[in-house]
């Protein structure tokens, strides 16, 4: 009776390792079909502009608000102790660093792993997947590596455009609002950035999107019958790739800038 | 022809399959009857491979089918799923040549345009279908689009699931016709699974009936009607009383 909790926290904690797990083989079936012929090259670029290009308004507004909303919190928290003039390159790296890539991930999460997972698990429960294998076509070939591709591709471009956008919001607010000079705002901006700061960016984009497309790809494969077997893996998919992408980014992170 | 010798398959404490002996001889059209969720759908989704039987052999014309090249195996193969399984994303031409448009057997996309188009007019829909989506047909032209594209490769062997689930009366009439007409000009060989008894007297050959895991009766379509086996007897005149009541 005392122990109940603890049980029921123990057999959450071993079924996340145990569909990690599950992902992580999910993962080696998904590079093992990459690296084999045949690749399917109509599917890729159907996924490049799903994934990618339709995900560009969301990513450009997502990063336009949050670049102003950095430079009105950095301006404000700078006032304090006569530090006004570091908004620029305070925005430009929490940008290009962090919340570009991370916000971006989320948001394609939200878009892509879900839909990703939707489409493939009504596939699955219409048996449009058993129909694939006796047509002599691999799913993984076909559903999972094109998809697993575009995303991780298409990530870094997003984060790149997301990035500039954010910038500009920081520019927009900080010239048009907290009076800051627009000549030194850019200069600022250009001076204090460095070229790993974009890079490091842009790598844990391509993560991001090989994480949303493959977490996308395995619980719509591994989809349940029924409209609710399909619903709860669109929000497993959403959930888990979040999740992974907060807790991949700490690890990127302290990766990249740990002295 | 298919040989299935002491096939089983359980799902966790489900043991569906118990042992199911049947021989489909070359040319031959049979058609597996019994209740819903007697395991009929398993019977054939172990065949194609698409679910790993926990015990017994597989022989198409002699040779094991767990030892033969997967794709060569899969290329000999044509079936027609329970809901059609039509891909959304593709247009109704693109299902039916889809294994035209890919693979070793790779046609160029103008002839694989024109045998699905030959293929549908077979199965009896106009060529200004060919460019329509699945989801703009209805359910009976579904069902010949997924049957224009089993035979789309003119495979061998023919695997209908439930054919005329769903659809009316005429329109399931006019399945089973087809069906049978397809199957005789081809001279493949079908497996064909129902409860639909109609679907059993116009598509069969032979018949054989699961019930309990195994293969309670087969035998001639001829010799149905006039078999002692009580089970196939209230199966096939769909009396509510009978042995399989009791065991349910």
């Amino acid at each position: 009776m005392i122990l109940a909790p603890v049980a029921a926290i123990g057999r959450s904690t071993l079924g996340g390792l145990a569909a990690l797990g599950r992902i992580a083989i999910f993962l080696v079936a998904t590079l093992s079909a990459a690296i084999r012929p045949p690749f399917y090259y109509r599917e890729f670029l159907q996924a490049l502009w799903v994934i990618g290009y339709n995900s560009l308004p969301v990513v450009a507004l997502t990063a336009l608000f949050t670049g102003g909303a950095l430079a009105l919190q950095i301006y404000e928290g700078g006032a304090r102790f006569n530090a006004s003039q570091v908004v620029p390159s305070i925005v430009a790296i929490g940008m290009v660093r962090e919340l570009g890539p991370v916000l971006g991930g989320l948001m394609v999460a939200a878009r892509v792993a879900s839909s990703i997972a939707a489409e493939i698990g009504t596939m699955k429960v219409t048996e449009q997947i058993d129909a694939l294998v006796t047509l002599s076509t691999d799913p993984m070939r076909y559903l999972t590596v094109p998809r697993v591709l575009a995303a991780t591709i298409a990530l870094p471009v997003l984060v790149a455009v997301g990035d500039s956008i954010g910038i500009l919001g920081g520019y927009l607010v900080g010239t048009g609002r907290l009076d800051l000079n627009a000549a030194a705002y850019l200069k600022t901006t250009v001076d204090y950035l460095t070229l790993w700061d974009v890079t490091s960016g842009l790598i844990k984009g391509a993560v991001f999107g090989f994480i949303v497309a493959l977490v996308g790809c395995y619980f719509g494969m591994n989809s349940a019958r029924g409209a609710q077997g399909v619903g709860r893996a669109t929000k497993s998919a959403v959930v888990t790739a979040s999740v992974m992408i907060l807790a991949s980014n700490y690890l990127l992170t302290e990766l990249f800038f740990s002295a | 022809m298919i040989e299935l010798l002491g096939l089983h398959k359980s799902f966790g404490a489900n043991r569906v399959l118990r042992g199911v002996d049947l021989t489909v001889p070359r040319g031959e059209s049979m058609v597996v009857i019994g209740g819903s969720g007697t395991g009929k759908s398993v019977l054939l989704k172990c065949i194609l491979g698409l679910v790993k039987p926990d015990a017994g052999t597989i022989r198409i014309d002699g040779q094991d089918a767990a030892s033969l090249d997967r794709d060569a195996f899969l290329a000999r193969f044509g079936m027609l799923f329970q809901g059609g399984a039509l891909f959304d994303s593709l247009t109704v031409w693109q299902n039916v040549a889809f294994r035209l448009l890919r693979g070793p057997g790779k046609r160029p996309k103008a002839e694989a345009r024109e045998i699905a188009i030959e293929k549908l007019r077979r199965v009896g829909l106009k060529p200004e279908t060919a460019d329509q989506f699945p989801a703009e047909l209805s359910g009976g032209m579904q069902k010949r689009v997924g049957l224009a594209r089993a035979i789309a490769a003119e495979p061998e062997i023919i695997f209908f699931d439930e054919p005329t689930t769903g659809l009316d009366p005429i329109m399931a009439g006019v399945i089973n016709q087809l069906i049978r007409e397809i199957v005789v000009e081809m001279g493949a060989t079908a497996i064909t699974i129902t409860h639909d008894m109609t679907s059993v007297r116009a598509i069969a050959d032979d018949v054989a009936m699961l019930h309990d895991g195994v293969i309670q009766w087969t035998g001639p379509v001829k010799d149905m009607d006039t078999a002692p086996d009580p089970y196939l007897q209230q199966f096939i005149h769909g009396r509510a009383e009978g042995p399989i009541a009791s065991v349910r």
